[in-house]
């Protein structure tokens, strides 16, 4: 029984236009400027880039004409099926092991599970130059271990398949460390009183719970892999991808028309997994439950002792790369000369910047994670809760997930392109620090992008709801409640940016200036002109700056845990 | 009247160094020379034209060749000072390159400068391919020690040689090019292909082959001989062998960049760049000059190969470049996966 | 008359209680293509607690939002105290908000989540901490003010958002399902302390619950939603008796359901399926063949011993028995297919040696019996 309205009826119900408020008003404007740094920074450089590939080497229009020239080229092909089947077959190595691996740190009760979390980051914490030293003087036709190969060279898809796996480890061990810490025990106590046996548990339970993390792991593993250009380059010998393909249509033969072709080429199968992670994720949004009861391992020796086999096995792997490349720092002459010597750390001897690039790395890093992780928050944090849905926050949702796809190289060329280009307003930054910060921060915008999503999302979806009603804005929440809940997930996407952005060539090497080469590039320099160990040593340094600061937010994570995470003891 | 002295004796004083600070102009100069060059190199110039500091962006010439072509609509180098001519040539028919004469330039070799007028780049130095010949293998594998390209043919050496991929580096064109020079086209393919069957590795990095037999992981690199160098001052066992039947060489350069904001300052670094000091200063690590009648400094380099050099027609060879290329990957680089 | 002029006049009106405090006329509400509400309309006077029932999906806590405008409504109007808020933010209406989650800010102690709203020069320091223990002694934990939120039971939390909800005194109150996440006993406990309160304060109030005796419990009317819709707005007992509608009378309270023709004489309905029999008033009026829906309350089934079944009676056999108290609740079946349940007192049960396969007479007084005309 409708009653009849105050003030006479209306015949029929008008449309309601809200009127915003004024915060808003300013958060869309936030929304607005983060999607103009993410135009800016991505969508129109690979735009400017991508354009070529329609284009001769006059910058006429000359439609599919080098798609067809490329497609005619033998090599093509094979480069693309070599692409293809060394990162299945890294996938197909990574992604179980560091299961077995993840799955050891969250439902094992071996010992030393810090040391082992600490262990597996080893790679992300140096240049990609490092193990792929390690890898020569052990498996090279000089190597100590030559002999395991038995009689096949390491230059080849045999090293790069082994060097992908010790710098994709890490990535997959994280995504699967996370998959597993949030599987529901409430199942496994359903199961168990279901009398199901171990296997039985873990074919129904364990694997279904992480197969969204499985599926995330394998794209993650895949498409870095696919996008790799410097493993194969060092190590690969003549052996074709489709990373090595771009480099050489592009410093090669100068020819960019081609290298966006194969730009182009190189983003399918990366965007393809990247869809197919996309459609992962909405799945995995459903299943997840806000109140599952945390999963706490029991003691169990026949378990423990295996897994705690396969992590020292692997930690010693992991380790034992590390320290032949430190090793190979600190020698005068691989193999003839193995005295130990520290003039290789006198850097000025082979290259005119001496320590000064690694200052600019530095620099240029800490901008980076200090910029970058604000930018990213910020944005994650508009697009989540700051704004209601829209077609501006979908586009900027897929320009953030974008950059996991795209390789540096191309990223690098793109820049390039886009800032050089004499009607650019921006092109004051290009050759500047600003520029080289900016490439990094969206070269490695996707996984800082996932990270603070994740946190946000663990958060009462109705924090903004509630400040509405009690009239505070929003900003204002998201500056006492928000900001300081997530500040761990934002440290780390901190360390994550400086870390990436301390080891990063591919993209860099085409922008940096007079004063701004960064110390990644430096040993890729040294290495060029044969001074293996003084690149190992700057790599080694490199080394140590990320490490230092992984330590030092491990040391700070405590202190900001007593200053922000207090609330979290129930005590 | 003591206010007016001291205000005038000090005007005085600093006058000169305002005056430096304000004139210094910093070119922003691209290269792909070698490391160790750069700081002599910068040092000489900045002492001999003192109003000019030199900022360099180096790389190798792969990359600062992509960069700077790249960069072609808006430049931002100044002044191009040691690259490969091969490099300059492309530039040159990109319309690249500011034509600019450089005081003295007439008195190059014919050959080592442009043959427009006004020039468009003016050579420096020219060195040769050659091999790194790693001692410790040799011995270990029985091979013998190679004088001539044509030696490089012995079954001996299969598996042993690894040489640049011409298509993804300069270096490797520059190699291929020399043997087109010195035996002829036709009899250079043939060579190539009989030599492709003792080849293990065609490497993306120019530098990797003498890096490579450096290290002993393999007997034979073919590059270019300023690569050895460094490695066997680090005390790599290797003997660096200009063959003695033919040179492949590479010869590197210095022009103006079109567009650059800075054109007296770069105009006079050309200068300088061709004059006889710069030539005694790349005559301590090149063996043949631009300029007639310097003595460099290196020794070790067949006498008769000077002479070969004059002869040589850089522009013929750059101008076949793409079809150079193309046949090259047709013919090799479709056998992707080393061979053993 | 100038807008400004007519919004103070309906606020004067409001005021002196002549008209409704809230409106909603004619909302509708669409996600995409999807409907959430259609047309809904309603008022609610100042002071009074209203509940919003009705199964998941039914639009309510739709229309809720739409109140608050955390999900603006996309055509209708809805004015509060004589103003129309239908397209103002949410931060420029006036009310407080309380949701299933607590929505709790976990950082902060329980007298910050409080003091949360009150800010600005209004609220010096010394105003503000004496409304934050104002309002902890008015939901009883004055103790626990320096406490997180994590310290505290699902009760107290819950509590602790009722008192920031209150905070800034707000003319309307809006609870979005506040009790579902917690155990039966708090629950209970804690829907009598929020009607106390709200009562005390005398602050207009709109619950959104699915659970049906939550919202008869508490509220002072009941607004029953469907797929959407109001399917029927009144008193606890109105709509429990009186059903406006098959959807009503089925959703509410437990009842037995089947459909019947009408047959004569008049009053006298045939089921459909087995052909029994049964009398019902309100079917009177209905023309003979007429498909209707009857609906059967436990407590309206009167039971006597098989052979003391007067007119009108059925025979019934008793095949299930549930203790629950203060009521014996039997079912029965009569004929092949049909169930009922039957509320009894335990001690009347006994009397009747109710126990499973006991057989008994049935009959249902005709008063009680509730007939729809059944659509199509």
């Amino acid at each position: 029984m409708p009653e009849a309205p105050l003030g006479g009826a209306a015949a029929l119900p008008s449309p309601v236009r809200p009127r915003a408020a004024l915060d808003a008003l300013l958060l869309r404007g936030g929304l607005w400027v983060a999607a103009a740094v993410l135009a800016v920074g991505l969508v129109l450089p690979l735009a400017t880039l991508l354009l070529r590939a329609f284009e001769d080497q006059a910058g006429q229009f000359v439609g599919l004409a080098n798609f067809a020239a490329y497609v005619t080229t033998p090599a093509l092909l094979g480069a693309a099926w070599n692409s293809a089947w060394t990162a299945a077959l890294t996938t197909l190595v990574v992604v179980p092991t560091a299961f077995l691996y993840a799955y050891a740190l969250t439902r094992s009760c071996m010992p030393l599970k810090g040391l082992f979390r600490a262990i597996m980051l080893i790679p992300v914490l140096a240049p990609s130059l490092l193990p792929a030293l390690a890898l020569i003087y052990l498996f090279g036709n000089q190597g100590m271990l030559r002999g395991l190969l038995m009689g096949e060279s390491i230059y080849g898809p045999i090293g790069i398949v082994i060097a992908q796996c010790f710098y994709c480890f890490p990535h997959a061990a994280i995504i699967l460390a996370v998959a597993l810490s949030t599987t529901d025990a409430r199942l496994y106590e359903a199961a168990e009183a279901l009398r199901a046996g171990r296997l039985r548990i873990f074919a129904t339970v364990t694997l279904p719970g992480a197969r969204y993390g499985l599926v995330s792991a394998a794209v993650v593993v895949f498409t870095l892999v696919v996008t790799d250009f410097g493993i194969p380059k060092v190590i690969g010998g003549q052996f074709p991808v489709l990373a090595t393909d771009v480099y050489k249509q592009v410093v090669g033969l100068q020819d960019f028309n081609m290298g966006a072709v194969v730009g182009i080429v190189l983003l399918l199968p990366a965007v393809g997994a990247f869809l197919l992670d996309r459609w992962a994720q909405g799945k995995r949004a459903a299943t997840l439950s806000g109140r599952a009861v945390a999963y706490v391992p029991r003691p169990r020796r026949g378990r423990d002792l295996p897994l705690l086999g396969l992590c020292l096995g692997v930690a010693a792997v992991l380790v034992g790369i590390l320290a032949i490349a430190v090793w190979g720092s600190l020698i005068r002459f691989w193999p003839y000369t193995l005295s130990l010597t520290l003039d290789n750390y006198d850097f000025a001897r082979f290259d005119a910047t001496g320590w000064d690039s690694l200052l600019v790395s530095v620099r240029m890093a800490a901008l980076a994670a200090l910029l970058g992780s604000v930018l990213v928050f910020c944005t994650a944090w508009l697009l989540e809760r700051g704004t209601p849905p829209s077609r501006l926050g979908g586009a900027v949702r897929f320009a953030a997930t974008l950059p996991l796809a795209v390789p540096g190289l191309v990223l690098g060329l793109a820049f390039i392109l886009f800032f050089n280009h004499p009607a650019n307003p921006l092109g004051f930054v290009y050759g500047t620090l600003a520029i080289l910060v900016l490439n990094c921060v969206v070269h490695f915008y996707t996984v800082a992008h996932l990270t603070a999503v994740t946190a946000i999302r663990q958060l009462d979806p109705e924090f903004e709801a509630v400040s509405a009603s009690l009239k505070v804005p929003a900003w204002v929440t998201f500056g006492r409640v928000t900001v300081p809940i997530c500040l761990p997930a934002i440290l780390d996407i901190a360390v994550y940016l400086f870390v990436n952005t301390m080891t990063t060539v591919s993209a860099v090497i085409f922008l940096y200036g007079p004063d701004t080469k960064p110390a990644s590039v430096a040993v890729v320099h040294m290495d060029e002109a044969g001074q293996a160990s003084a690149a190992a040593a700057m790599a080694v340094c490199i080394l140590g700056v990320t490490l230092s600061a992984k330590l030092l937010q491990v040391a700070t994570g405590g202190l900001v845990e007593r200053a922000t995470q207090r609330w979290r003891r129930r005590v | 009247m003591l206010r007016r002295m001291l205000v005038l004796a000090l005007s005085l004083a600093l006058a000169p160094l305002a005056a430096e600070a304000q004139q210094r102009t910093r070119l922003t100069v691209y290269t792909a020379l070698e490391n160790e060059q750069l700081q002599p190199l910068k040092q000489a110039a900045e002492a001999a034209l003192r109003d000019i500091e030199i900022a360099w962006v180096r790389d190798s010439t792969g990359v600062i060749t992509a960069r700077l072509v790249a960069e072609r609509q808006n430049p931002r180098a100044d002044v191009i000072w040691g690259l490969s001519v091969f490099s300059l040539l492309q530039m040159e028919g990109l319309d690249m390159l500011e034509p600019y004469t450089p005081r003295g330039a007439e008195a190059l070799r014919p050959n080592f400068r442009s043959d427009r007028s006004p020039m468009t780049w003016t050579g420096m130095d020219a060195f040769v391919s050659a091999i790194c010949f790693n001692t410790v293998v040799a011995q270990q594998r029985n091979l013998p020690r190679p004088t001539t390209w044509a030696d490089l043919l012995n079954p001996a050496f299969r598996g042993q040689i690894v040489m640049p991929n011409p298509n993804s580096s300069g270096t490797g064109f520059l190699t291929i090019a020399g043997w087109m020079g010195s035996m002829g086209e036709q009899p250079a393919w043939d060579f190539m292909t009989r030599l492709h069957e003792n080849v293990q590795v065609y490497t993306h990095s120019g530098s990797a082959p003498c890096n490579n037999a450096a290290r002993g992981e393999y007997g034979l690199g073919i590059s270019l001989d300023m690569r050895a160098v460094t490695l066997k001052n680090q005390g790599a066992p290797i003997e660096i062998i200009v063959p003695t039947d033919g040179v492949g060489f590479d010869m590197e350069g210095t022009a103006i960049v079109r567009g650059t904001r800075n054109l007296d300052a770069a105009k006079k670094l050309a200068d300088w760049a061709v004059s006889r000091a710069a030539m005694e200063l790349y005559g301590r690590w090149y063996a043949v000059l631009a300029l007639p009648g310097v003595q460099p400094a290196v020794r070790g380099y067949p006498s008769e190969f000077e002479q070969r050099l004059v002869n040589q027609d850089f522009r013929s060879i750059a101008a076949r470049r793409d079809q150079i290329l193309r046949d090259w990957a047709a013919r090799f680089d479709g056998k992707s996966a080393p061979r053993n | 008359m100038t807008d400004s002029a007519l919004a103070e006049r309906r606020a004067a009106a409001v005021a002196r209680g002549e008209a409704p405090y809230l409106v909603v006329d004619q909302v509708s509400k669409t996600f995409g293509t999807v409907m959430a509400l259609e047309r809904v309309s309603l008022t609610v006077e100042a002071g009074e607690f209203v509940s919003f029932l009705g199964p998941s999906g039914c639009g309510k806590t739709t229309l809720l939002r739409a109140i608050a405008g955390l999900d603006p409504a996309t055509s209708g109007r809805i004015s509060q105290a004589g103003r129309d808020i239908t397209a103002l933010p949410p931060a420029a209406r006036d009310f407080g908000i309380v949701f299933q989650s607590y929505a709790l800010f976990p950082n902060l102690t329980v007298a910050e989540n409080i003091a949360y709203g009150l800010r600005g020069p209004s609220w010096p320091k010394p105003r503000r901490a004496q409304r934050v223990e104002e309002l902890l002694s008015l939901v009883g934990l004055a103790e626990h003010i320096r406490k997180y939120p994590a310290q505290l039971s699902g009760g107290q939390q819950q509590r602790v958002a009722l008192a920031r909800a209150l905070a800034n005194e707000p003319g309307l109150l809006l609870l979005d399902e506040p009790l579902s996440a917690l155990d039966a006993i708090v629950r209970l406990h804690l829907r009598q302390e929020i009607r106390a309160l709200q009562r005390r304060l005398g602050v207009t109030t709109i619950m959104v619950t699915h659970d049906q005796e939550e919202a008869m419990g508490v509220s002072d009317r009941v607004v029953v939603m469907s797929r959407g819709h109001i399917a029927q707005i009144g008193r606890p007992e109105e709509i429990y008796r009186n059903p406006a509608n098959p959807f009503v009378a089925g959703f509410v309270g437990r009842s037995a359901h089947f459909t019947a023709r009408v047959d004569t004489p008049p009053g006298m309905l045939q089921a459909e399926d087995d052909g029994c029999r049964i009398e019902a008033d309100a079917a009177r009026g209905m023309l003979y063949g007429n498909r209707v829906e009857v609906f059967i309350r436990p407590e309206d089934v009167r039971l006597s011993r098989a052979d003391a079944g007067g007119a009108g009676s059925f025979a019934v056999t008793v095949s299930h028995l549930e203790f629950l108290g203060s009521v014996c609740r039997l079912t029965l079946e009569a004929g092949t297919h049909r169930r009922l349940e039957a509320d009894l007192a335990p001690d009347a049960a006994q009397a009747l040696g109710a126990t499973p396969g006991a057989k008994l007479a049935a009959a249902v007084p005709p008063a009680r019996v509730l007939v729809f005309p059944a659509d199509a």
